[in-house]
């Protein structure tokens, strides 16, 4: 079985008989025994708590008998296909299809920034696709913030979703409480601080402070993981996100616990609401009222606060302190032999990262009116985390692109109800071994030495340093 | 004092399903040094073939519970050995060349999938069973408080130390053990003194399951029930327990289960049970701040 069982591994030199009939379908039939005995229970028999507390079950082996015939039948299509197109890997585009790719690639950035701008403009009258376009810029944002982390400095974060649920509790209690210590001071100092009395002024000034937040968290964050590399920073990220979640869900004198917080003040444009009255935006500028008005204007919002993240991004790749976190990626011991300060490259990267995940936050705040612990799991942070690998880790255009994809994806499975999150650990699965470097592989650093290499990211130690 | 011993008992009893998970941990982390995502989920599954075989040999007209348990036990550890293998083969060996990512995003995939096919198949809902072992004993009783040990908890704790009784002499005793220690030392070397690499890590990871199988039983048995999210901090926690304990180290797993038994169990119950995770979480962070290679860790020499 071992060895009959092999070619599941995509084998990078195909060798004769592996391509035969009978192979293919011998290794059909055993991968249809290996589904029958994992789903014969699972699959077969369905349990359920019955009316009374204990439990009942029933049989469905015609779903066994479905899902297994499935897994023959894919297990030939898998191979055949293996067959035709060769090892996964081996496929050389020619020079000219490169060629044009790359000219492709050069404008495929204005392309999609001139479409964004005109996405509301295109889509006025669709709700839903504008709703879906607030979504997807909020992921793009998301992926370029947690790009500085782990595109740019190499530290693998599973908990950036922390980041961007301190930005959304940051903006959502002090919009509504002032500052949020009442509970701690009787006295009156804390009405000093009352960001109520800001009105609708209240979402520019607690933005910024819901970065600084999420940014001190950051620090709070990258001070005990400093020394720690590779899996375990990554597993350290994790507990963390996981602690923010489980202090939000319990903490409910001050964050409501699972009820989440409702009533978040609604983004104003600089100051003039968007409400159908006499002082608002549409009465304002003369137009009459309609709800569409704020979707038009959280896209914009989002648009240029993810046009920020790259900028500030792009900039700062540039910088010697962008050179620092790039070559910390690449080599953190060659790094610290040159004198680079790591201590100080690394909180920063955290911090930079963990400030735009607080701006997220915030927008997802005002954006929802709503928050609750369930927005901020571990699915999150994954899901994220997948957009920057997928987008090529470190490649700005790749990220965007992987954003739409995925949340793209993630929406056209919707109907799927609960297979959905099925669909995504497979996908993400199958994206890992067919693209492991990503759709669109760029992670070269910015400068080089003497001649342009091209460094291969298998080469490199990803996420230990 | 009674009310210490009677948390004690139960400390050691989370501490041991915890650290069966663990050694599924750092087996896997110390022979090809990822941190495999999905195990957490196995360990769920097995509590689901478990429940279900169970459930299937009760409504056949089993009666003697130590014959129903056993036969659970083999076939929980048999069925998830094989969702380890399977596993292993689709989502990790493809990627075992490639950057040190890829395996560990697609073990969350993986994860996800695990996660999600057993509430597809299953259903979201928390499946109780009604307790299997009943009975135990009064170890001390003084007016307001008394010490109890049930028999569920000497079975889980008499099945660990059997089971890992037989995994200390796999790993130590056995050609598999010495084909799975050399490997952690050198891959390459190992395949060129003609150990099966491929076959080896194979193994690795359905012993791992099976273990984890145990521990999923055990937790049935112990709580009473099962749910389709149960892997997910299980699998966090015992991944901790593993990091505590120095991770590729197979007594500190078990060391490290039983600490995170008990500091959960105590914290519990002396300070607060919503904090619980919190309390796991925080001493992961502190241990690895201040022992990064955990409790029997080697330091790891950093070579340039």
């Amino acid at each position: 079985m071992e060895k009959t069982a092999r070619p599941l591994t995509p084998t990078l030199s195909p060798q004769a008989g592996r391509g035969s009939m009978a192979f293919i379908l011998k290794k059909a039939v055993i991968s249809a025994l290996v589904a029958l005995v994992l789903f014969f229970l699972m699959i077969g028999i369905r349990t359920e708590a019955g009316s009374s507390g204990q439990l009942i079950y029933w049989t469905r082996f015609g779903e066994l008998a479905a899902v297994v015939g499935a897994v023959f039948v894919g297990s030939i299509i898998i191979e055949l296909l293996r067959r035709w197109i060769g090892p996964v890997g081996s496929v050389e585009l020619p020079a000219s299809v490169r060629g044009g790719f790359a000219v492709l690639g050069r404008f495929l950035a204005p392309a999609l920034l001139i479409f964004a701008l005109l996405v509301p403009v295109i889509f006025y009258n669709e709700r839903y696709l504008l709703d879906l376009a607030i979504l997807v810029m909020t992921y793009v944002m998301l992926g370029w913030g947690l790009n500085i982390v782990v595109g740019l400095a190499g530290l693998l974060d599973l908990g950036y979703v922390a980041f961007y649920a301190v930005g959304a509790y940051s903006y959502a209690l002090l919009a509504q409480s002032g500052l949020p210590f009442p509970h701690f001071i009787d006295t009156y100092p804390y009405v000093a601080l009352d960001f109520q009395q800001l009105g609708p002024w209240a979402f520019w000034v607690l933005l910024p402070v819901s970065g600084l937040l999420a940014s001190l968290w950051g620090v709070i964050l990258g001070f005990p993981v400093l020394r720690l590399r590779g899996d375990y920073l990554a597993i350290v990220t994790l507990a963390f996100g996981e602690i923010i979640r489980l202090v939000i869900l319990n903490w409910q004198d001050l964050t409501g616990g699972p009820n989440g917080i409702s009533g978040i003040p609604r983004p104003t444009v600089f100051g003039i609401p968007l409400t159908p009255g006499e002082h608002g935006f549409a009465a304002m500028i003369g137009v009459p009222f309609s709800p569409t008005h704020r979707l038009v204007f959280l896209f914009y919002l989002i648009l240029a606060l993810a046009l920020l993240t790259n900028w500030v991004t792009i900039r700062l790749r540039r910088l010697p302190i962008g050179r620092a976190w790039e070559a910390m990626r690449e080599d953190e011991v060659a790094c610290r032999a040159l004198g680079i300060n790591i201590t100080t490259t690394k909180l920063s990267a955290f911090a930079i990262g963990a400030m735009f995940g607080g701006f997220a936050g915030a927008f997802f705040a005002t954006r929802q009116g709503f928050i609750s612990p369930e927005s901020f799991t571990f699915q999150e942070s994954a899901l994220v985390l997948a957009i920057v690998v997928l987008g090529g880790m470190g490649s700005q255009l790749g990220v965007a692109l992987a954003a739409i994809a995925m949340i793209g994806g993630f929406e056209l499975f919707r109907g799927l109800d609960q297979f959905r999150m099925l669909v995504f650990g497979g996908v993400m699965v199958v994206l890992m071994i067919w693209r492991p470097r990503g759709l669109i592989g760029h992670r070269a650093p910015t400068v080089f030495l003497q001649k342009r290499t091209e460094i291969s990211s298998s080469l490199v130690k990803e996420g230990h340093g | 004092m009674d009310y210490f011993f009677q948390q004690l008992i139960n400390g050691l009893v989370l501490g041991s399903i915890y650290g069966l998970i663990a050694i599924g941990y750092t087996m896997v982390y110390g022979i090809v040094g990822m941190i495999n995502f999905a195990h957490g989920d196995i360990f769920m599954i097995g509590g689901f073939i478990a429940l279900i075989t169970f459930l299937i040999l009760v409504s056949i007209g089993m009666t003697m519970v130590p014959v129903i348990l056993l036969l659970v036990l083999l076939v929980a550890m048999a069925v998830t050995s094989l969702y380890g293998w399977t596993v292993e083969r689709i989502a990790y060996r493809p990627l075992r060349q490639s950057f040190r990512l890829a395996p560990m995003l697609s073990a969350i995939g993986m994860s996800f999938v695990l996660s999600n096919f057993a509430q597809v198949s299953q259903g979201a809902r928390v499946k109780p069973v009604p307790p299997i072992i009943t009975g135990g004993y009064t170890l001390h009783d003084s007016d307001n408080f008394a010490v109890q040990l049930s028999n569920v908890q000497i079975v889980v704790v008499l099945t660990t130390i059997v089971l890992l009784a037989i995994f200390t002499f796999i790993v130590s005793r056995t050609r598999f053990g010495r084909d799975m220690r050399a490997c952690e030392q050198d891959q390459t070397m190992a395949a060129l003194l003609g150990v099966d690499v491929d076959r080896t890590i194979s193994m690795t990871f359905v012993i791992g399951a099976a273990l984890a199988a145990v521990a999923g039983m055990m937790y049935l048995l112990y709580y009473g029930l099962v749910d389709f999210f149960m892997g997910f901090i299980a699998g966090i926690k015992a991944f901790t327990a593993a990091v505590l304990g120095g991770i590729g180290s197979l007594p500190g797993a078990m060391l490290g289960g039983l600490a995170i038994g008990l500091i959960e169990t105590f914290w519990s119950a002396y300070f607060s049970v919503e904090y619980k995770d919190v309390a796991a979480f925080s001493i992961l962070i502190i241990v690895l701040i201040f022992m990064p290679t955990g409790l029997l860790g080697r330091p790891e020499v950093e070579k340039v």
